[in-house]
C-alpha cells in the first residue's frame, strides 16, 4: 500500500457488503467510473444480518484499521428484516469493541442501495479519511498471542 | 482430501482492467502463492477461448479450485461456473475476484489499483481451500404467472402469456383495466384512435379463459421465491355483486350523489357515488365509492340504486376479501403518475383558470370526454391561442432530473389536434430540445411545422395573468426567453397546457418493498442490468415492464411487455428451477437448544425439535440470509457458501500484506 496520506498513514479497511444492495451499489460506483480511495477490500455476504462481532474482531485482529458493514436500507432487505437484526446488534457490538479499547468510529454501519453508487463512493472516501485521522490500530501486533478470541480459520470438515 | 490445486485467471477486460492494473505483476505474484498451481492472464476471460483455458486446466492439469479475477460476479459468475461444471468441476469451487467494478474502474493511481487487485485476489485464494462442493437445490415451478397493473403493459403481457396456455392472474388496483392509454383520444405519431386499438385488447383480457382478472384489488403480501411465490391479494369491496351486475348503468342515473369529480376525467367531469369509470370499462361492473355513498357513510338514503338495479346486484354488506395465489413468476406493470405541476407555483396550476395538465387536455380533446371533444376554455369558448409548455417537472434539477421521453411527442400531438379542430387558433410549443426519437417521430414534427405551429425554443419561465398591454388584458401570458431569437417574449394565450413529466407512482417505493426489489435514484423500479436485463429485477422470477421501469411510449411499453412475458414463460415453462444452495444448517450435536435463532429467522425457517431439544432448519423455507448464524452465541448454525471459516479466510487473505 502506498504511503501518500497526509500523515503518511494509509488505513487498511474491510467492508462487508450485502449482496443485494450494497455490493450492487459498489458495482454501480464502478460502472459509473466514480473514484474513491483504494483502502477497503470488500467481502460479500448474502445479507448484512450475517455479520456479527466475530467477523469484525477477526478483521481487526488481522490488521484492519476499520470495518464497514453496509446493507440495504430499512425495509429493503432481501430477507424481510435481516438488516433490522444488523442494526439491532450494532450498538452492542460497538459497546463490546469499546470495552476492548477500540476508539469510537472504527466500525461503521451504512445503508447503501443498489442505486446509490455515489453514496458508496462517498462512504468509502469519508470512512478512509475518518480512519486516517484516528491513526493505525495495530491489533494484529498486539494480539499475536491470540488473547482476544477471534476465531482463526480452521480447515475443518463441515457436514453438508 | 486431495491437495488443493488452485488456478488463477486474471482478465484484462481489454483495457478496462489492464489499463489500470499491472496484470503481469499480479499474475507473477499470484503464481507464487500457496496452493496456486497455475496463474494465467487473458484478454477476455468470458470469451469462448477464455473459458476453454479454464476447462483445459481442469481436465489436463488436475485443477480443483478456480479463481477468476475479472468483472463483478453479478455479470459473469454464472458463465464461469458453467464452464467449470462443463469440465467436471463442482461450480461452487470457483470464485470470482471483482477487480473491475471494485478496483480498476474506481481507483485513480495505477500502483494503488495493482495493490488493491492483489488484496482482492488474495482474499479469494485464501477462501478457496474452504469452499465445499455444493449442488443447487432443484425446486418445482408453479406454472401460473401474476401480472400486477392492468395498463397497456400488463394487458399485453397477460395476453401473451395466456396465449401460451399459462394461467395468468391480472391484478389491477382501479375498478377497470386500461391505465393511462384508456384516457387518450389519439396516439402519436400515427394518430391511431387509442380506444380503437386498446379496447379490443382490454376485452380480450377480460374474456380470456386463461386470465383471471382481479380488478379493484391490490397485492398486500408476497412470500416465497422464484418458481414458488405465495401472494396475498386484497379484493376491495365494490358493494356490488360482480357475478350478477350486468353493467347496465341504470343505477348511475338514479344515485342521489351526482357531483363526485371523476378520476378518469381528471376531475373535469362528474360521476355518481355508484359508478363505472368509463363506458368501455373492463370488467364492466359498477362500484360504489364508500367515501361518497350516503348509505355507506351511515347517512340516510332512499337507495334508488337498489330499486333501479334489476338483477339486485347491490350489496352494502360486502367486505374486502383476501385471496391467496400461488405463482411461479411475477410481472410488475404498475405504470407511472403524472408529475403534479402544482409543485411549481410559477406555472399557476390550480391558481389560474385555463392552465391545465396534459392529461386534462387528453380528456378535453377526447370525443367521449367531459366536453365531448370540443376544445374549449372554462367559459365554453374555444381558445384563440394555446401555449404548450414542455418539460414541466422534467429535466429540472429542482424536481426530476430525467427526461420523460414522451412529452415532446404528445405535445406535438396536441398541436395537431388543436389545429384540426380549430384551424385559426395560434399554437405555440415552448421546448428546450425537440426530442423526436422514434420511428416516424421526426417526420411528425416536420408535418406539424407545415401545419403552422409556432415552435419557440425556450423553457417557459412563468405563466401570469398580469397584463402589461390592452391586448394582454384578460388572457394568460407565458413569459419565456426565445433562445433562437435571443429575446425575452410574452406570449398571450387563452389556454396553457402543462406538458408534465412522468413520475414514479407515489407508492412505487412501498410496492418495491412488498415485492422485494429496489428502485433506482429516479424512483422508478430498478432493472437488473440497464442494457442486458432491462425487464428483470434483482429478485429472480420478478420481471418489470412499461412505465414503472422508466417513462416510455406505447410501442416501447408493448415491446417490453412482450420481453417480460417471454422471460416469465422461459421460467414457468420448466417443471423445476435451480436455486442457490447457500442455505443454513444446524449441527444437532452442537446446538444447545437455546431457541435464540428460532425467533429471529425472518422466514420462519427454523423449528424447535422438542424431542431432540435442538433447533432445526427447514431446508425448503430457508432463504440463506445467515441471520441465524450471527444470532447464535456460538455460531452453531452455519451457512453453506458463507461458512465462518470461509469469511475468516477471506479476511486473512485481504489483510495478508
Ligand atoms: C398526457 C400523455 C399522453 C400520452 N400520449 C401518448 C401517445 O400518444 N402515444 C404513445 O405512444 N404514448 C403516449 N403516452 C405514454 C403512455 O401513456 C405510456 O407509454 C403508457 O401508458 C404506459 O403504459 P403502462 O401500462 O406502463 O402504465 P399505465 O398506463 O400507467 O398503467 C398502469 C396500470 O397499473 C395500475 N396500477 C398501478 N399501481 C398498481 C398497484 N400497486 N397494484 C395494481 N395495479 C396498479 C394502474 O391503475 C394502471 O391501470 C402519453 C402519456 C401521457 C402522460
Ligand atoms: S345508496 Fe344512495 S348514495 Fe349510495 S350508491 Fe345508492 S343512491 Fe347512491
Ligand atoms: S349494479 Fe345493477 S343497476 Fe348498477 S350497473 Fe350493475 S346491474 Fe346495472
Ligand atoms: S439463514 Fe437462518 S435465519 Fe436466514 S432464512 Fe435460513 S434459517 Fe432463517
Ligand atoms: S439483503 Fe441487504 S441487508 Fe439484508
Amino acid at each position: 500500500m502506498s504511503t501518500n496520506g497526509s500523515n503518511g498513514f494509509e488505513p487498511r479497511l474491510i467492508g462487508f457488503l450485502c449482496r443485494w444492495c450494497s455490493y450492487n451499489g459498489a458495482d454501480l460506483a464502478g460502472t459509473s467510473r466514480l473514484k474513491y480511495p483504494p483502502n477497503m477490500v470488500p467481502i460479500k455476504t448474502n445479507c448484512s444480518g450475517r455479520i456479527d462481532a466475530t467477523h469484525i474482531l477477526k478483521a481487526l485482529k488481522e490488521g484492519a484499521d476499520g470495518v464497514l458493514i453496509a446493507g440495504c436500507h430499512p425495509g429493503d432487505c432481501h430477507y424481510i428484516n435481516g438488516n433490522y437484526r444488523t442494526a439491532g446488534r450494532f450498538p452492542l457490538t460497538q459497546k463490546l469493541l469499546e470495552q476492548l479499547g477500540l476508539e469510537h468510529g472504527r466500525v461503521r454501519l451504512e445503508w447503501v442501495s443498489a442505486a446509490e453508487g455515489d453514496k458508496f463512493a462517498r462512504v468509502v472516501t469519508e470512512f478512509t479519511e475518518q480512519i486516517r485521522a484516528l491513526g493505525p490500530l495495530g491489533w494484529s501486533a498486539q494480539f499475536v498471542d491470540e488473547s482476544v478470541a477471534a476465531p482463526a480459520a480452521e480447515k475443518e470438515a463441515v457436514p453438508a | 482430501m486431495a491437495e488443493d490445486r488452485i488456478a488463477v485467471y486474471f482478465c484484462h477486460c481489454g483495457s478496462n482492467i489492464a489499463g489500470k492494473v499491472d496484470v503481469d505483476k499480479v499474475v507473477a505474484w499470484a503464481a507464487e502463492q500457496p496452493n496456486v498451481a497455475i496463474a494465467r492472464e487473458y484478454k477476455y476471460m468470458c470469451s469462448d477461448p477464455g473459458q476453454d483455458l479454464i476447462k483445459e486446466d481442469i481436465q489436463q492439469h488436475g485443477i480443483n479450485r478456480v479463481v477468476v479475477a475479472a468483472c463483478s460476479p453479478t455479470m459473469h459468475e454464472p458463465t464461469f461456473r458453467k464452464a467449470a461444471a462443463a469440465a467436471g468441476l463442482n461450480p461452487y469451487l470457483l470464485q470470482m475476484a471483482n477487480v473491475r467494478e471494485h478496483c480498476s474502474w474506481v481507483t485513480v493511481d495505477k500502483g494503488e489499483a495493482t495493490e488493491k487487485a492483489k488484496r482482492i485476489l488474495n482474499a479469494q485464494i485464501h477462501r478457496l481451500p474452504f469452499n465445499e462442493a455444493l449442488d443447487p437445490i432443484e425446486v418445482p415451478v408453479n406454472p401460473a404467472v401474476l401480472v400486477v397493473g392492468g395498463g397497456i403493459a400488463g394487458i399485453e403481457a397477460a395476453l401473451k402469456l395466456a396465449a401460451t396456455g399459462k394461467k395468468v392472474y391480472l391484478v389491477e388496483k382501479n375498478p377497470s383495466i386500461g391505465g393511462h392509454m384508456a384516457m387518450f383520444d389519439k396516439t402519436f405519431p400515427t394518430l391511431d384512435c387509442a380506444a380503437c386499438i386498446l379496447t379490443p385488447k382490454m376485452s380480450a383480457a377480460g374474456k380470456d379463459p386463461n386470465i383471471e382478472l382481479m380488478a379493484y384489488s391490490e397485492v398486500v403480501e408476497v412470500d416465497g421465491y422464484v418458481g414458488n411465490f405465495k401472494v396475498k391479494v386484497k379484493k376491495k369491496a365494490r358493494f356490488v355483486n360482480t357475478d350478477t351486475c350486468t353493467g347496465c348503468a341504470a343505477c348511475l342515473e338514479t344515485c342521489v350523489v351526482r357531483k363526485v369529480p371523476s378520476e378518469f376525467d381528471q376531475g373535469l367531469g362528474k360521476r355518481s357515488a355508484i359508478y363505472i369509470p368509463f363506458p368501455q370499462a373492463v370488467p364492466l361492473r359498477a362500484t360504489i365509492d364508500a367515501e361518497k355513498c350516503l348509505t355507506l357513510k351511515g347517512k340516510k338514503c332512499k337507495q334508488p340504486c337498489v330499486t333501479s338495479c334489476g338483477p339486485g346486484a347491490i350489496d352494502f354488506e360486502q367486505k374486502d376479501e383476501l385471496v391467496e395465489l400461488e405463482v411461479g413468476a411475477i410481472i410488475m406493470a404498475t405504470g407511472f403518475e403524472l408529475w403534479d405541476p402544482g409543485q411549481d407555483a410559477r406555472y399557476g396550476y390550480g391558481r389560474l383558470d385555463n392552465v391545465i395538465t396534459s392529461l386534462e387536455f387528453e380528456r378535453i380533446s377526447n370525443a367521449s370526454g367531459p366536453t365531448n371533444g370540443e376544445i374549449v376554455c372554462k367559459n365554453g369558448e374555444p381558445p384563440k391561442s394555446v401555449a404548450i409548455l414542455h418539460c414541466i417537472g422534467s429535466r429540472d434539477l429542482n424536481y426530476q432530473e430525467h427526461c420523460s421521453r414522451v412529452c415532446c411527442m404528445y405535445s406535438l400531438k396536441f398541436s395537431h389536434l388543436i389545429k384540426e379542430h380549430l384551424p385559426d387558433t395560434e399554437v405555440y410549443e415552448l421546448y428546450i430540445d425537440m426530442r423526436c426519437f422514434g420511428k416516424g417521430y421526426e417526420e411528425f414534427y416536420r408535418r406539424l411545422m407545415d401545419e403552422g405551429v409556432h415552435m419557440v425554443r425556450g423553457r417557459a419561465a412563468e405563466v401570469t395573468d398580469l397584463a402589461m398591454s390592452p391586448e394582454e388584458e384578460g388572457r394568460l401570458i407565458v413569459k419565456t426567453e426565445d433562445t433562437l431569437l435571443g429575446i425575452v417574449r410574452r406570449i398571450p394565450a387563452d389556454m396553457v397546457i402543462l406538458s408534465s413529466g412522468l413520475a414514479p407512482a407515489k407508492d412505487a417505493k412501498a410496492v418495491s418493498q412488498t415485492f422485494g426489489f429496489g428502485c433506482s435514484g429516479d424512483g422508478f423500479f430498478l432493472e437488473r442490468h440497464p442494457k442486458l436485463e432491462p425487464v428483470s429485477t434483482i429478485t429472480d422470477g420478478i420481471f418489470i415492464a412499461g412505465c414503472c421501469q422508466y417513462p416510455k411510449d406505447i410501442p416501447d411499453t408493448v415491446a417490453q411487455a412482450g420481453a417480460a412475458a417471454a422471460g416469465a414463460l422461459a421460467l414457468v415453462d420448466n417443471p423445476t428451477v435451480k436455486v442457490e444452495p447457500t442455505i443454513s444448517y444446524i449441527d444437532p450435536e452442537k446446538c444447545a437448544g437455546c431457541h435464540i435463532c428460532v425467533g429471529l429467522c425472518p422466514h420462519v425457517a427454523i423449528r424447535y425439535n422438542e424431542e431432540l431439544k435442538v433447533a432445526e432448519v427447514i431446508t425448503a423455507a430457508c432463504k440463506g440470509c445467515g441471520v441465524c448464524v450471527a444470532a447464535c452465541g456460538s455460531n452453531v448454525p452455519q451457512q453453506h457458501g458463507y461458512l465462518d471459516n470461509q469469511i475468516f479466510a477471506e479476511i486473512e487473505g485481504a489483510m495478508a500484506f
